[in-house]
């Protein structure tokens, strides 16, 4: 038999209600626009479009009010909305060595053409509160100097001149690019489709498992080649057009993780390397992917498999936030019948075991 | 291609990319300001969809999908006949039948040079302005390494 409790509508409809108050906030206070949420909240929606896998700013914006800037939900909330479009097709390959840089370092290379260039960095600030950010003082504007259009080669470039660094990464010519938002996933993965997954897998498990790395859970002794964030131009091939078509520019962070490497069975020593491509400027995201990409190359590379960030399976099935956190949020969600039935079982077993004690203690004293 | 067709097709590309760029505001600005035509009928949207972006193993090695993005495309068809088509990052709807009906105009000769002048032109340049503006001020933050000389010699 099966019955059916119904109840908790006008409960629900009450609490989304009390939801949207708590989420405006103290109605003296200005509601938070979406372009205040772009523009000052800027690598919180970076970090939205990336795990959400949609670059869209004004959506991650909308996403991350909706959430009350719980970031999880947000980017499942842009996830949610991914499904509701139809696909248009596939971008032509970017090229990030035509990038309009923002950022650009080497941890390797002190003096790369292009040179060295900052950006709008955290890096070499205090990590000192700013009071003055709690007024409406305005910073000032900028500091320039002209600049003339050159292209920046990326470090790998460079290195490959020498021999002593692997290529970029090559894929069977007849192989046919993966995408895990069509095929489930499958082990063992290409790296095609592993990257894929890993651009879009949580920034927090991702950091720990690179940072797992450098512990010395496989080590694989990385150095930051090249950190580049800029804006690069998008094309797509059309039916309709006999030129593919640029639909403008995005922000990306791209990461050259080069790894010293001591040779092995099936590739000599060398420097290899791990890849990090995301949206906007998300360095940390970017340097966490190329730990792990690199790492996950483990069996490809010929290394023994000892760590968690080696194991493929294990990484990627537990790298998507959304899954993640809709499995263990779903405890959450009523489980009375189920519990009922388990503590039937568990009663069950405790008489049982209550009884052979007794049982055990009879037996006991009338050996005594 | 013939040398002719070739440059055709290369002028329209550059302007598809420029209209592509161009922020809505600027773009339906000059649009208003132009005296255009906005007699077209729309064969296809304006609709949004999403593209999914590729990226390079390695930055130049072999190609994996990374991620997807909003785009919005759109095809007008003006009275005389020519066809035109828009395709531009994000959703704004407006801004893509605006420029898929200055793709088209721009095929016809008597609204090739006013469209180039009023709308191509300043975009063209408020967008090269622009890049300017952000490498000057990327270079600003650009390292000179000197070296501290220590000691007698």
């Amino acid at each position: 038999m099966y019955v059916a409790v119904k109840g908790g509508e006008a409960a629900i409809r009450n609490a989304h209600r009390l939801l949207a108050d708590r989420r405006r906030g103290d109605r003296m206070v200005p509601a938070i626009s979406l372009e205040q949420i772009v523009g000052q909240l800027a690598l919180a929606v970076d970090r939205v479009m990336t795990e959400g896998s949609l670059y869209d700013r004004e959506l991650a914006a909308l996403a991350i009010k909706q959430a009350r800037g719980d970031m999880i939900e947000a980017i499942f909330l842009l996830r949610a909305y991914r499904t509701t479009l139809p696909r248009f097709g596939y971008s032509q390959p970017i090229n990030t060595g035509g990038m309009l840089v923002e950022r650009r370092v080497s941890a390797t290379y002190k003096d790369l053409p292009g040179g060295q260039l900052l950006g709008p960095t955290f890096d070499y600030t205090h990590r000192l509160l700013d009071p003055s950010l709690a007024t409406d003082d305005e910073p000032e504007a900028p500091e320039s100097r002209p600049q003339e259009d050159e292209t920046m080669l990326r470090v790998s470039e460079i290195l490959a001149h020498e021999g002593l660094i692997e290529g970029d990464g090559a894929m069977p010519e007849d192989h046919e690019i993966g995408d895990i938002t069509r095929e489930p996933l499958e082990f063992p993965m290409e790296r095609d489709t592993r990257l894929q997954a890993l651009s879009r897998g949580d920034e927090g498990f991702l950091l720990a498992l690179g940072y797992s790395t450098q512990r010395g859970y496989a080590r694989n002794h990385p150095f930051a080649g090249e950190i580049r964030i800029g804006e690069v131009e998008i094309e797509i091939d059309v039916p309709e057009l006999d030129f593919p078509v640029s639909l403008g520019r995005i922000r990306v962070t791209e990461c050259q993780m080069v790894n010293q490497f001591k040779g092995s069975a099936k590739a000599p020593p060398q420097f290899t390397r791990g890849y990090g491509l995301v949206f906007g400027q998300s360095e940390r995201k970017a340097m966490a992917m190329a730990l792990c990409d690199r790492a996950l190359r483990a069996r490809e590379l010929g290394e023994d498999i000892i760590a968690p960030a080696q194991d493929e399976e294990f990484v990627i099935s537990h790298s998507d936030n959304v899954q993640a956190t809709g499995f263990v949020e779903h405890l959450k969600l009523p489980h009375y019948v189920d519990f009922q039935a388990e503590l039937d079982l568990v009663r069950r077993m405790r008489r049982e075991f209550e009884k052979r004690q007794t049982g055990d203690d009879e037996r006991k004293e009338a050996a005594e | 291609m013939t040398p002719r067709n070739h440059q055709t097709t290369e002028r329209r590309r550059e302007a598809m990319a420029i209209l592509a760029a161009a922020p809505a505001r600027d773009l339906m600005r000059l649009w208003e300001q132009s005296g255009l035509p906005d007699d077209a009928q729309l064969l296809r949207g304006p609709e949004t969809g999403l593209v999914t972006l590729r990226g390079r193993m390695g930055g130049g090695g072999a190609p994996f999908n990374f991620g997807e993005a909003t785009v919005t495309r759109a095809t007008v068809k003006l009275p005389e006949g020519e066809v035109g088509h828009a395709y531009a990052l994000g959703r704004d709807l407006e801004k893509v039948r605006v420029a898929a009906i200055i793709d088209a105009l721009r095929q016809r000769a008597e609204h090739a040079e006013l469209v180039e002048e009023r709308i191509l032109s300043p975009l063209r340049q408020a967008l090269a302005e622009a890049d300017t503006r952000k490498r000057a001020e990327t270079a600003a933050t650009k390292v000179d390494f000197f070296t501290l000389v220590r000691g007698e010699d």
